[in-house]
């Protein structure tokens, strides 16, 4: 099945077009058409994301090939990825 | 391509409805154009909470969305009320400048009663002569598009956005034109942006909006985190302000930016153009209508369900979660470009189609539903 759609490679992320469970899904490239098999960890939701690559802790995250924010902790590919473990790469905290 | 019909007006741009507006022009007069609009229905009043106490830049861009709505192509004519009668002169002139009958009123030395009837008695004459325009054969390229999405999330940039898109450069090349904004929204993606513009001129003006919208609210000893992602933003995937600045990005075409203009500003040149503006959805549209835009085309994710009085907004959505639980708020469902077949092509074609049927007069699903939202973007507190 169709799990997720990716917007560039190089992107560290793809974003689930339906609710995907852990197990095999298809992440496919939308600049390249490349498909991709992704072992999912955990469930994903419809329109969240899931890891492509395994990031350390304050590393880039990259999406659309361009910077989106940075990690909060270490992530492994098929994991979710969301405000638990990113944030925005300009601002540290809200004030 | 079927021929569109359109109304032509004195100043020469072409409008897709014909309104006759009520407008106030201080909160005190909202009462008086309410009753009016109830007293002469087909008119339409557009109450607000400001136009008092207010001086400077802020006093001056609250005249300018005044009188820009006025004005606005899709406004046949308009009663303009105020509590006093020289800021009332002040914006029907300038609505009347544009050659569509206004008619001016104020309240003290009358009081609400006599200047209702004064003004219901005016309203109906002109609601009748509006009655009898007649739309005449148009081209789409004259008319001038606004877009902005809202409630957004991760489908907004995979299908709705770049479906927008896909209408921005379709119409750019045709010679029409378009503004989009959200300064602050842009975070992240903002260089992209400065790169597409079409000139040093424009891109300096563009950074100093920018860079000048951040400092103001970094001057308040605060940043877009406790806003940017909403939580609705959030709650859809979305997980930091770059990332829906991307999304945002994805729905602005790949034409070059023109120019870069002040807030309720009209724009000059021919093509795609940046304004700077808040991205709340409200005073966003609020400032497309007194920019003159005659549609305004709104990708939404999660289900924001804005309207305006004067411009129409088509909503599109490629979330099938929204598409089905509040289909009456989305007038084009998108959400096929989430399959296998990612087939823009067909999506932006249909999104276009529906553009003509508003044009032609077809309601879209906010106007249908009575969703008139017109909220004045302030840039300071009143005096």
């Amino acid at each position: 099945m169709l799990g997720f759609l990716v917007h560039n490679e190089g992107d560290h992320v793809g974003v689930a077009v339906e609710d995907v469970n852990p197990g095999k899904a298809m992440a496919i490239y939308m600049d390249s058409h490349r498909e991709d098999a992704v072992d999912v960890i955990e469930a994903i939701p419809l329109g969240h994301k899931v890891a492509l690559a395994d990031m350390a802790r304050d590393e880039n995250v990259i999406e659309y090939g361009v910077l989106v924010g940075k990690t909060r902790a270490a992530i492994k590919r098929g994991q979710l990825v969301h405000v638990h473990n990113m944030r925005s790469a300009r601002w540290e905290a809200s004030q | 391509m079927s021929q569109l019909f359109g109304y032509r007006r004195p100043d020469g741009r072409v409008g897709v409805r014909n309104h006759v507006a009520i407008l106030p022009v201080d909160d005190l007069s909202n009462a008086v154009c309410e009753a009016v609009a109830h007293e002469v229905p087909g008119t339409i009043a557009l109450p607000h909470h400001y136009g008092r106490l207010q001086y400077g830049d802020d006093l001056e861009l609250t005249f300018r969305t005044l009188i820009g709505n006025g004005t606005n192509p899709n406004v046949a004519a308009a009663v303009v009320v105020c509590i006093e009668p020289n800021w009332a002169r002040k914006v029907a002139d300038g609505i009347a400048a544009s050659g569509k009958p206004v008619e001016v009123f104020s309240i003290e030395r009358f009081g609400d009663l006599k200047t209702l009837a004064s003004a219901a008695r005016a309203a109906q004459q002109l609601l009748q002569d509006a009655s009898e325009l007649r739309r005449e054969p148009i081209e789409r390229r004259e008319l001038l598009i606004s877009i902005k999405c809202g409630e957004s999330d991760t489908t907004t940039g995979l299908g709705s956005c770049p479906t927008v898109s896909w209408v921005v450069d379709h119409h750019v090349r045709d010679g029409g034109s378009v503004i989009f904004g959200e300064t602050t929204e842009l975070t992240g993606g903002e260089h992209l942006i400065a790169q597409r513009c079409q000139d040093p001129a424009v891109r300096a003006a563009f950074q100093g909006m920018y860079d000048g919208y951040i400092a103001e609210i970094e001057r308040s000893h605060s940043n877009l985190l406790g806003s940017q992602p909403t939580e609705g933003n959030i709650r859809g995937g979305l997980s930091t302000i770059e990332e829906k600045a991307l999304g945002n990005i994805a729905k602005t075409g790949t034409v070059p930016v023109v120019d870069a203009l002040e807030p309720a500003v009209r724009p000059t040149r021919t093509g795609l153009s940046f304004m700077d503006s808040s991205s709340a959805a409200a005073e966003f549209i609020t400032l497309m209508g007194a920019a003159g835009a005659v549609v305004h085309l709104f990708p939404t994710g999660q289900g924001n369900i804005i309207g305006n009085p004067i411009v129409p907004v088509i909503k599109l959505t490629a979330n099938p979660i929204t598409a089905s639980t509040m289909s009456e708020h989305v007038d084009l469902d998108v959400s096929f470009l989430l399959g296998r077949e990612y087939d823009l092509d067909a999506a932006g074609k249909k999104l276009l189609a529906i553009v003509d049927r508003t044009i032609g007069g077809r309601l879209t699903c906010a106007e249908a539903l009575g969703h008139r939202e017109f909220v004045i973007t302030k840039l300071y507190r009143s005096a």
